[in-house]
């Protein structure tokens, strides 16, 4: 390995700046780190060997330029730019400068992240790859008879959208046939009125969903492997807070048909990388591809924890051209792994921002707790980046053991300065939808907004 | 001579004098604003906040420009009262 890669460069901050540096340690690579005027004591700049400063605080101008990066990896004569999650991790324009530069850049190449990034694309992907997307209309459709076969044929509820609509706009759910025929009248004259185009087309509703993704590793010779599934349903204003793996009360042939579909839709696209297929699942089985992220998630510790699989490390060596690691077969999930993420946030106070010192940080350890951050006790948590902290995760032989572990981990968990997520983290523990596995991606407003209008009365 | 008001910044993080870069700014030097009109917004962690007037006056000088780094407390505006 070292032959090929002996130094890179982490284009990220916070936990997965440290995550990154780790990986590049267990493999024999010198890490480089980036910083911000915001972060030149960040722990990610401690713990590399270099650290080139990228310029002010503010990400436009320094953690999202790509040729600030590109520059600094230079500078420091890396040979590869590794960029996390978030800033340029879905720009191609990175991988495209890193190619211009001769780095190797560890992510898939930009023209597959470019299509994987383009909705239409992807969903054209998908189809051809066989993979299932959200039913609907093939296009226009072209009467009240027309959309009330589709309807029929779909099921209901569905959507009625306006092919000129977007945005969120020009949607109108239709429950019941008997609704269709006025709906169909008024949302084309709607659309006419708003879009000078009364076009529409039809889509199934998918009702009271779960979120449901597979993790999968292609290399560069063609082989392509999944690492099974997490459930992200528990989200607040699509923020995922838990994710688990695997998911629970999961159907096994649903579970089948997604990580195969995952692994179809990778090797479809000429995937290259650590990346994922998310999925919505609803209450009858029924699963819709909805895109690939192409990059490494902030929930890859779970399938970490399950799989005994080092992600980070697989991508390292990807990007230096060896083959995968491993078979499909030799991968079989152990356990189960609940993460838990710690945001500097308010839940008491409409979730607000809490930025400012830390001036106490007892992490949770122990039996399956691991504990993923790129904070210490007298760091800062910066207002101009993302508002997690840290990343509590638990593994046990059973979901069982894994939720009593979370008890006794996010109960021994302490920081001090800041107002976090850990609190809430810790009532949730008893929330029933959670510990019976049931949770869909309303489940958790629907019961903040509960608790919040008790508070209120 | 009339009264100085200032309008604060609530909280830290990076200000605009913009609600996005096409639009125009809330507010001008020289404009008169009402209780709880915004003049600007504070971005702290990919969310925004409004930054608003709590007292009616003519905006006499901005002190910070767009995407200078703000601080809890730090003047953002300076406002004559309206007498």
């Amino acid at each position: 390995m070292s032959g090929e890669i002996g130094r890179l460069l982490v284009a990220n901050r916070g936990e997965i700046a440290v995550r990154v540096i780790r990986a590049c340690r267990d493999l024999g690579i010198s890490p480089v780190a980036v910083y911000s005027d915001a972060d030149s004591e960040a722990l990610h700049v401690q713990l590399a060997d270099e650290a080139v400063h990228i310029g002010p605080a503010h990400a436009r101008k320094s953690y999202l330029l790509p040729e600030a990066i590109v520059a600094a990896a230079l500078e420091a004569g890396a040979q590869a730019i590794h960029p996390g999650y978030g800033f340029l991790s879905e720009d191609p324009r990175l991988p495209r400068a890193c190619e211009e530069a001769g780095l190797v850049f560890v992510g898939p190449p930009a023209e597959v992240m470019a299509a994987v990034g383009d909705k239409v694309l992807a969903r054209e992907a998908a189809i051809a790859a066989g993979v299932a997307v959200v039913p609907g209309s093939e296009g226009r459709l072209a009467s009240v008879t027309d959309a009330q076969g589709v309807a029929a044929e779909l099921g209901f509820p569905v959507l009625l959208k306006a092919s000129a609509g977007g945005g969120g706009r020009g949607i109108r759910p239709v429950e019941s046939a008997e609704e269709l025929a006025d709906a169909y009248q008024r949302a084309s004259a709607e659309a006419e009125a708003a879009f000078g185009d009364g076009g529409l087309f039809l889509e199934k509703l998918l009702v009271r969903p779960r979120h449901v993704e597979v993790q999968v590793l292609a290399d560069a010779h063609g082989n392509v492997v999944h690492l099974g599934e997490r459930d992200c349903s528990t989200q607040r204003r699509k923020q995922k807070l838990i994710e688990e793996a695997p998911a629970p009360n999961l159907d096994p042939a649903v579970r089948d048909e997604l990580c195969e579909g995952a692994v179809r839709f990778a090797r479809g696209v000429g995937y290259v990388g650590a990346g994922t297929c998310e999925f919505l699942v609803d209450a009858e089985g029924r699963a819709c591809f909805i895109e690939m992220n192409a990059r490494i998630q902030v929930e890859h510790g779970i399938t970490e924890l399950v799989t005994g699989v080092d992600l980070v490390a697989e991508q390292l060596r990807i990007a230096a051209g060896r083959p995968l690691g491993l078979s499909q077969g030799e991968i079989e999930p152990r356990g189960a792994a609940i993460e838990f993420r710690i945001n500097a946030e308010d839940p008491g106070n409409g979730f607000m921002p809490s930025p400012g010192e830390i001036t106490a940080w007892r992490p949770a350890s122990g039996p399956g707790v691991r504990v993923d951050s790129g904070v210490e006790a007298g760091g800062v948590v910066q207002p101009f980046y993302d508002s997690m902290v840290a990343k509590l995760m638990v593994w046990g032989a059973s979901r069982e053991e894994a939720m009593d572990r979370a008890r006794r981990a996010l109960e021994e968990c302490r920081i001090e300065g800041v107002t976090t997520t850990l609190a809430l983290h810790r009532e949730l523990l008893d929330w029933e939808p959670l510990r019976a596995g049931e949770v869909t991606i309303e489940s958790l407003e629907e019961h903040l907004d509960a608790a919040a209008a008790l508070a209120g009365a | 001579m009339s009264d100085e008001l200032v309008i604060r910044a609530p909280i830290p993080g990076v200000f605009y004098r913009r609600p996005d870069p096409g639009s125009p700014p809330f507010a001008e030097e020289g404009d008169r604003v009402e209780p709880g009109a915004v003049i600007g917004l504070v971005e702290v962690m990919k969310q925004f906040h409004d930054i608003v007037a709590e007292a009616a006056g003519v905006i006499v000088s901005f002190e910070v420009e767009s995407e200078d780094v703000v601080s809890p407390g730090d003047v953002v505006a300076r406002l004559e009262a309206a007498g």
